[in-house]
């Protein structure tokens, strides 16, 4: 059955912003799926609120609209674009849940419009609670006991009654599990019941029987419309049920299992597929008793997902892709296997490897977050990889995720007592797999750490003789035997070095081994590669047999998602490789992270599927031996590397390792700035609490005190006073300090952001941006105007002079990111980052300038002139856009929410429209904020803060809301002649105060300003958290409250503001 | 660090591949194959259908889940050799007994780990199934080459069938079925009993009169070793039991035996079918299946003669002839393995099938 003659035009709903539960892999699904579609000669219309994604490129869609993901934006594109069809299962929760509301409220059928992939029947019987545990009563596939509830009594009476505790509250329809969480008592129960059902859209959560400790088992599902259903892969959590899968360590394939076990999931999982009759792709999790054949079914996501984003890159088997050609009619028969080009998708990848994913957490940002890891998923990110063996592809996993290790060694557990360690085994935290590898190394015995962890033996076993290597390492001498062993096990060359304290004589290069989903039986021309210490280099085999006489260039990527560097970095990656291979370049990229676009293997000519570590990367470069490499576009991780491949001898291509150098580099760039003649807020570099006290004194408070070398400011404060630096270094100081601390004066201003391209001689600025929120919150997340909206002729005239002075002068080849403040009418400088930046993506989109298209161009010689560019300012058009930061604070719970210089956002919707209120309400829609236009305002502000409230307050008053604050604040506006409500403190009164007003519904904005916040337990912080954990609309910055007021002043809705297809601009 | 004592394979073409000894230490000769299955390890060591042949891996990691006493498919290991990157030392499944070293050991199987068993597999996939030896001196290859290349497994089937006929009673029995044992896995009976078959198992020497003498409602033909066209005994045999018209099921070994009584022809694969991920296309459903199979040898596809019967499946990766179903005989017969152990139980409908072929004769 080839392509359904009745598809002509298909509507494909994206998952908008990066949020914990739903990150860069639903980039990957959909930039995958819409090739395959584009492929067959479909239009393709998109919705997507992300400007950061690939999918929302030019290229990828016949039609693009950066729009809010909302049931009446969908619908209105609907009426307009009138597709005969609409994709459901590669948007992730976001689309998918779109999809079953348009279908039931008859919608769809009313517009003539199809739902490929999974039908609304199909939808309703994975996704709502109790319709799947009939379902799966009925073909016989065990579930784990539980029932449904819409009340919190009727949780308690069912825990009291049937299933005791600890027991599960699990809410319908949230993404990555929020509000969910594991109660063990009555009270916890009522607490989670009572959140959870607020979260859930529904008004809906099961309770169920807890079986923490059971394996926790996953299969990944396809299946044709013909009823040919295959299983792509299995995995298996070394962290057992009760952590949720995307916190969990991952292995692939399944390793504990017995060939009888394994076939009775898989076999489930097929009878489970093939009962929701699911066209195309399906993810199946089991709990499997670890001494019983006794299983059951945790949950089936009917479309693909982070697992089967997992599940590709793990096996090379392209799920996304093959789910959108059977959704438009064909079959697995009929799908050719890419990687093999003989063979067809209807069969199963051997594996002849062993995959371990491993999550990235927050945490190093949010330093009070409750770290516990249960049902509600904390990661941020993943990197995979791939190894001969469990060891090989644990220790590439834990270099991989950046948390400067190189061994599961954890220098801080290394101090604690055998008692301490044992008892660290029961946090269950992102800590853990640490406590257990330091359990290990002491020799507490297997059973107790399984006792305590369920960790099966399988695992601990293969950590043991990580530990037994460590040991022989230290008390060894370092033969040629034991160093091979050790390099098969993983290690780097300094670490070997730095355990045994020994030189390594004859170093050994690594080889590369190909995967080619069928474990070598047929001949594979996948260009997807993994690092081994064998003896076939199967790339430099490719290499010679390809035998090509292009310059070869390897593209550096970004590593795991993680606040501060996200998708965008993976966008810029993606984007250079095809310009490389439009430029007559052969494009290699190197990566770890298993949800993006840019490990996809056909995306550049070749994958390196490796940490991004020095070694790693130049065994890769010894392969290869590349024309060049480009290190601007991967964020922080690929620009660390530039020097190293200077001393290396690499061809950097763009900018030279010696201008990022001077870019970061606080004394040089002092002088290149006075070399310009840009100013700047005063500053110094400082190494100690003492220094750093004089320092600030001198430049009068408040100051900004940041480490140099840093992305996402990250560990960056604003102090106001001295105890505020005392503090800070103190905790600079406790960790080894090879980079100075900065420490600026801190303006007050209006924030600017510029990027460039430059050619070394000229320079061309698609956009200046100007950020609502003055300079003090990140430039992340703020929300970001383009163009300009306030700044005069003569400021905008000397931002772009300034920018072309430093491009010049820093010899910047490529991109470049400036921040400026305008204080005072005066521009100063803050940062410039010689390299891509998170920007690039939203601003190449609003203005339709290529940037890393004409970047790479120039990196590969060209100049701006000879590609046709003007230098300067690009003219800018008639539409207004928006960034939008999306925060993640309901998944991450005791983090404060104020924000300050430190990022915090995990993604960015877009808002574009005529005029800038109109932006900001699409942008603002679009990040979730409701607008409501009537009930109760809750101001408590510093009292730096309340003068400026006053105008901000007033607006509120007018517009009707009810106003309330906290007794400062009231008594400020209410002798300014706005009548305010004034609230008691939490202290005052348990029964009536600030948090259980919030609680009463009364409230829809809370406008939250502290002097300092982050510590769990002040007040300030208690009300933010209590806004998140309520959904109300929660404002830590006066000028997003001054702005969100003038939206509401004018009166217009999102019904009101057209909307845009950006292939139009 | 399993680095006990080395241990070499040398391979017919020259080819050295030195890694260290597990299981027993003997010096063995074979048919050096790769087998691509990710679980059921201790199904494959005791499948007879691997007689003569030095099994490898692909998947690095084998003997995770250790060995126990439920999962055997025969009553022992049959094969020569056994080759992984990594044996688990310390095996974890709540049924594992004893782990991978000690059970060849016990079973006098050599084993051979620490080699780059992803070369070795390329290589078999590019130059065919290869004769190699396991040893623990270093091989000279003037003594060994001339040996490899004379080197053929010979009287497979005799080799690894029974001695004695046995019977295992279904409760209730609906049928009877004689299983004709070329080397026969177990899940085969197990298949058959639990769906109400009494399972007479005869070994493959068993004459026409001695199979009449079963009174048999169906004939299961079994799986296993060798060069299926030696078997020259059995495919008269089978051949003589055309005229009797009884419901007949093949698998494997058994499926190419009943095609040359048929007048067809088997050749021998490069390096053949050996895993569980072969899809196979079921052209009367035009349904795609992931099947079990372990065979070196196929049918070929147009041999069988239209008037006989026609290709009933087929590979959808290479094309070749994975089933015949007969005209004028009830008689149908598949290539893979639909008992599956190890591998995946989506073909396990052709038993149903055989059954409603019994039903239906039963009932002319």
């Amino acid at each position: 059955m080839p392509l359904r003659s009745d598809i002509k035009k298909v509507l494909m709903i994206g998952s908008g912003p990066i949020v914990i539960g739903q990150a860069a892999e639903f980039d990957y699904a959909g930039t995958q799926a819409c090739r395959a579609l584009k492929e067959e000669g479909l239009q393709v219309v998109l919705v997507n609120s992300n400007p950061a994604t690939i999918m929302t490129d030019q290229a990828m869609a016949d039609k693009i609209y950066i729009e809010p993901l909302t049931l009446e934006v969908v619908k209105r594109i609907i009426e307009i674009e009138k597709p005969d069809s609409v994709l459901s299962t590669l948007g992730g929760q976001t689309g998918l849940t779109l999809c079953m509301q348009l279908a039931e409220e008859g919608f769809l059928e009313e517009h003539h419009v199809k739902l490929l992939g999974a039908d609304p029947l199909t939808i309703h019987k994975a996704e709502d609670r109790q319709a799947f545990k009939d379902t799966m009563e009925k073909i016989g596939e065990p579930c784990i006991p539980s029932k449904v509830v819409q009340t919190v009594e009727d949780a308690v009476a069912f825990c009291r009654e049937e299933i005791g505790y600890p027991a599960i509250v699990r809410p319908a329809f949230t993404l990555g599990g929020t509000g969910g969480g594991i109660a063990q008592n009555e009270e916890e129960l009522r607490d989670i019941a009572t959140n959870g059902l607020r979260l859930s859209p529904i008004t809906q959560v099961l309770i169920e029987k807890c079986i923490s400790g059971w394996k926790e088992i996953e299969f990944e599902v396809i299946r044709d419309r013909k009823g040919n259903v295959i299983t792509v892969c299995s995995m298996e959590n070394v962290d057992p049920v009760g952590v949720h899968t995307g916190d969990s360590i991952v292995v692939a394939p399944a390793v504990t299992l017995s060939d009888k076990e394994y076939q009775m999931l898989r076999t489930a999982s097929l009878h489970i597929i093939s009962e929701l009759k699911v066209e195309g792709g399906c993810n199946c999790q089991f709990a499997l008793h670890p001494t019983s054949f006794e299983y059951a079914v945790i949950e089936v996501n009917p479309r693909v997902s982070r697992s089967s984003a997992l599940a590709s890159k793990a096996t090379g088997y392209p799920i996304a892709k093959v789910a959108a050609k059977i959704a438009i009619g064909y079959t697995l028969d009929e799908i050719v296997n890419a990687v093999t080009g003989k063979t067809y998708a209807c069969f199963e990848p051997a594996l002849d490897y062993l995959v371990v994913k491993f999550p990235k957490w927050p945490f190093d940002k949010f330093v009070y977050a409750n770290r516990t890891l249960g049902t509600q998923m904390k990661a941020t990110g993943e990197v995979m990889s791939i190894g001969t063996s469990f060891e090989h592809a644990m220790m590439k996993a834990v270099r991989g995720i950046e948390l400067g290790m190189d061994t599961l060694r954890l220098p801080k557990f290394e101090a604690l007592t055998d008692e301490e360690v044992t008892a660290k085994l029961h946090d269950t935290d992102d800590e853990r797999i640490f406590a257990v590898y330091e359990a290990i190394c002491r020799g507490i015995p297997f059973d107790t750490i399984h006792s305590i962890t369920m960790i099966d033996h399988w695992f601990l076993g293969k950590l043991s003789n990580l530990a037994r290597l460590e040991k022989r390492l230290k008390t060894e001498p370092l033969t040629d035997t034991l160093y091979l062993a050790a390099k098969k096990f993983g290690y780097l060359d300094s670490t070997i070095e730095r355990l045994s304290g020994q030189k390594i004589a004859y170093p050994r290069f690594a080889a590369f081994k190909m995967v080619d989903t069928c474990a070598a039986e047929f001949a594979a021309e996948t260009p997807y590669f993994y690092s081994t210490y064998d003896e076939e280099n199967e790339a430099a085999e490719f290499i010679a047999h390809r035998n090509s006489d292009k310059r070869k260039v390897i593209v550096f990527g970004a590593g795991p998602i993680r606040i501060g560097q996200g998708i965008e970095f993976d966008y810029c990656s993606v984007h250079c490789v095809w310009s490389l291979k439009k430029a007559g370049c052969e494009a290699v990229i190197c990566n770890n992270n298993p949800e993006t676009v840019s490990t996809d293997f056909d995306t550049g000519d070749r994958l390196y599927f490796d940490p991004l570590t020095k070694e790693d990367v130049k065994s890769i470069i010894d392969t290869e031996k590349p024309y060049g490499v480009v290190v601007q576009f991967g964020g922080q991780t690929a620009i660390k590397l530039t020097q190293y491949l200077d001393e290396l001898g690499v061809r950097i291509l763009g900018t030279s390792a010696d201008s990022v150098d001077e870019a970061e580099d606080r004394e040089r760039f002092d002088a290149l700035l006075e070399r310009c003649g840009i100013p700047r807020p005063q500053g110094h570099t400082v190494f100690t609490t003492k220094e750093a006290l004089a320092a600030a004194n001198e430049l009068t408070y408040p100051v900004l005190l940041r480490p140099s070398y840093v992305l996402g400011g990250q560990n960056m404060i604003i102090a106001h006073n001295d105890q505020d630096v005392i503090e800070y270094m103190a905790i600079i100081t406790s960790h080894e300090l090879k980079n100075p601390v900065l420490i600026d004066k801190y303006m007050m201003g209006i924030e600017v952001e510029v990027d460039a391209i430059c050619d070394g001689e000229d320079f061309l600025i698609p956009g200046i941006m100007q950020h609502i929120e003055r300079a003090g919150v990140h430039s992340g997340d703020s929300i970001s105007v383009y163009p300009a909206q306030t700044l005069s002729p003569r400021i905008r005239d000397t931002i772009v002079d300034y920018t072309g002075r430093l491009a010049r002068e820093l010899h910047v080849v490529g991109l470049m990111n400036i921040q400026y403040v305008v204080y005072r009418d005066e521009v100063y400088i803050i940062e410039v980052n010689p390299r891509s930046s998170r920007t690039v993506p939203y601003i190449s989109k609003v203005t339709g300038v290529p940037m890393i298209d004409i970047a790479t161009k120039i990196m590969l010689g060209d100049t701006l002139k000879g590609l046709g560019y003007p230098t300067g300012l690009y003219p800018e058009h008639d539409f207004v856009t928006v960034k939008v930061p999306v925060f993640s604070f309901s998944k991450l719970h005791n983090v404060d929410t104020q924000l300050g210089p430190e990022m915090k956002s995990t993604g960015e919707v877009l808002g574009i429209a005529p005029n800038l209120q109109q932006a900001l309400i699409k942008g603002l829609v679009a990040a979730g904020y409701q607008m409501e236009r009537t009930g109760g305002v809750l101001f408590t502000v510093r009292d730096g803060d309340k003068n400026e409230l006053i105008p901000i307050a007033d607006k509120f008053a007018q517009l009707g809301f009810e106003l309330y604050a906290t007794s400062g604040t009231a008594s400020k506006l209410n002798h300014n002649m706005i009548a305010t409500n004034s609230v008691r403190k939490i202290s005052e009164d348990p029964q009536n105060n600030v948090l259980t007003l919030l609680d009463s519904g009364k409230i829809n904005y809370v406008i939250s300003t502290s002097e300092k916040g982050r510590e769990p337990a002040k007040d300030s912080v208690r009300i933010r958290r209590k806004a998140v954990e309520r959904s109300i609309v929660c404002l830590t910055s006066l000028d997003t409250a001054n702005a969100l007021a003038d939206c509401l002043k004018t009166g217009v809705t999102m019904a009101d503001i057209p909307l845009v297809d950006i292939t139009t601009i | 660090m399993q680095e006990q004592h080395k241990r070499w394979l040398l391979l017919a073409d020259g080819t050295l591949f030195e890694g260290y000894g597990f299981g027993a230490d003997k010096t063995v000769v074979g048919e050096t194959v790769f087998a691509t299955g990710m679980t059921g390890y201790q199904e494959t060591l005791t499948d007879p259908s691997y007689y003569g042949q030095i099994v490898t891996q692909t998947f690095p990691l084998v003997g995770n889940y250790g060995i126990n006493s439920f999962d055997f498919e025969s009553d022992r290991c049959y094969l020569s050799g056994y080759i992984v990157r990594e044996w688990c030392e310390i095996p974890s499944n709540f049924r594992s007994e004893k782990t991978l070293d000690a059970f060849l050991k016990e079973q006098g199987i050599v084993g051979l780990c620490g080699i780059d068993t992803r070369r070795l597999t390329r290589i078999i996939r590019e130059s065919g199934v290869m004769n190699g030896v396991l040893t623990d001196q270093k091989p000279e290859p003037d003594y060994w080459l001339p040996k490899l290349g004379r080197f053929t497994i010979q009287n497979a089937v005799r080799s690894v069938t029974c001695d004695m006929p046995h019977i295992t009673k279904a409760e209730p029995e609906h049928f009877r079925v004689t299983l004709m044992d070329y080397g026969y896995k177990h899940n085969i009976e197990r298949e058959l009993v639990k769906r109400g078959c009494t399972v007479t198992v005869l070994p493959a020497t068993a004459t026409e009169a001695e199979i009449l003498a079963t009174m048999p409602d169906g004939i299961m033909l079994s799986n296993g070793p060798g060069n299926p066209a030696e078997n020259t005994e059995a495919i008269e045999t089978l051949r003589a039991l055309r005229a009797h018209r009884i419901p007949t099921f093949g698998i494997c070994l058994g499926h190419q035996l009943l095609a040359l009584a048929n007048g067809a022809v088997t050749e021998k694969l490069k390096y053949g079918h050996r895993g569980g991920n072969q899809p196979v296309i079921d052209l009367r459903l035009d349904r795609t299946f992931v099947t079990s199979q372990n065979h070196g040898y196929a049918v070929v596809n147009n041999s069988i003669p239209p008037e006989v019967g026609e290709v009933s499946h087929k590979n959808a990766n290479d094309g070749t002839c994975e089933g015949v179903r007969y005209h004028g005989v009830p008689a149908f017969t598949v290539q893979f393995h639909p008992e599956a152990c190890g591998g995946p139980q989506d073909t396990a409908y052709l038993f149903d099938e055989f059954l409603a072929l019994m039903t239906k004769e039963g009932d002319c």
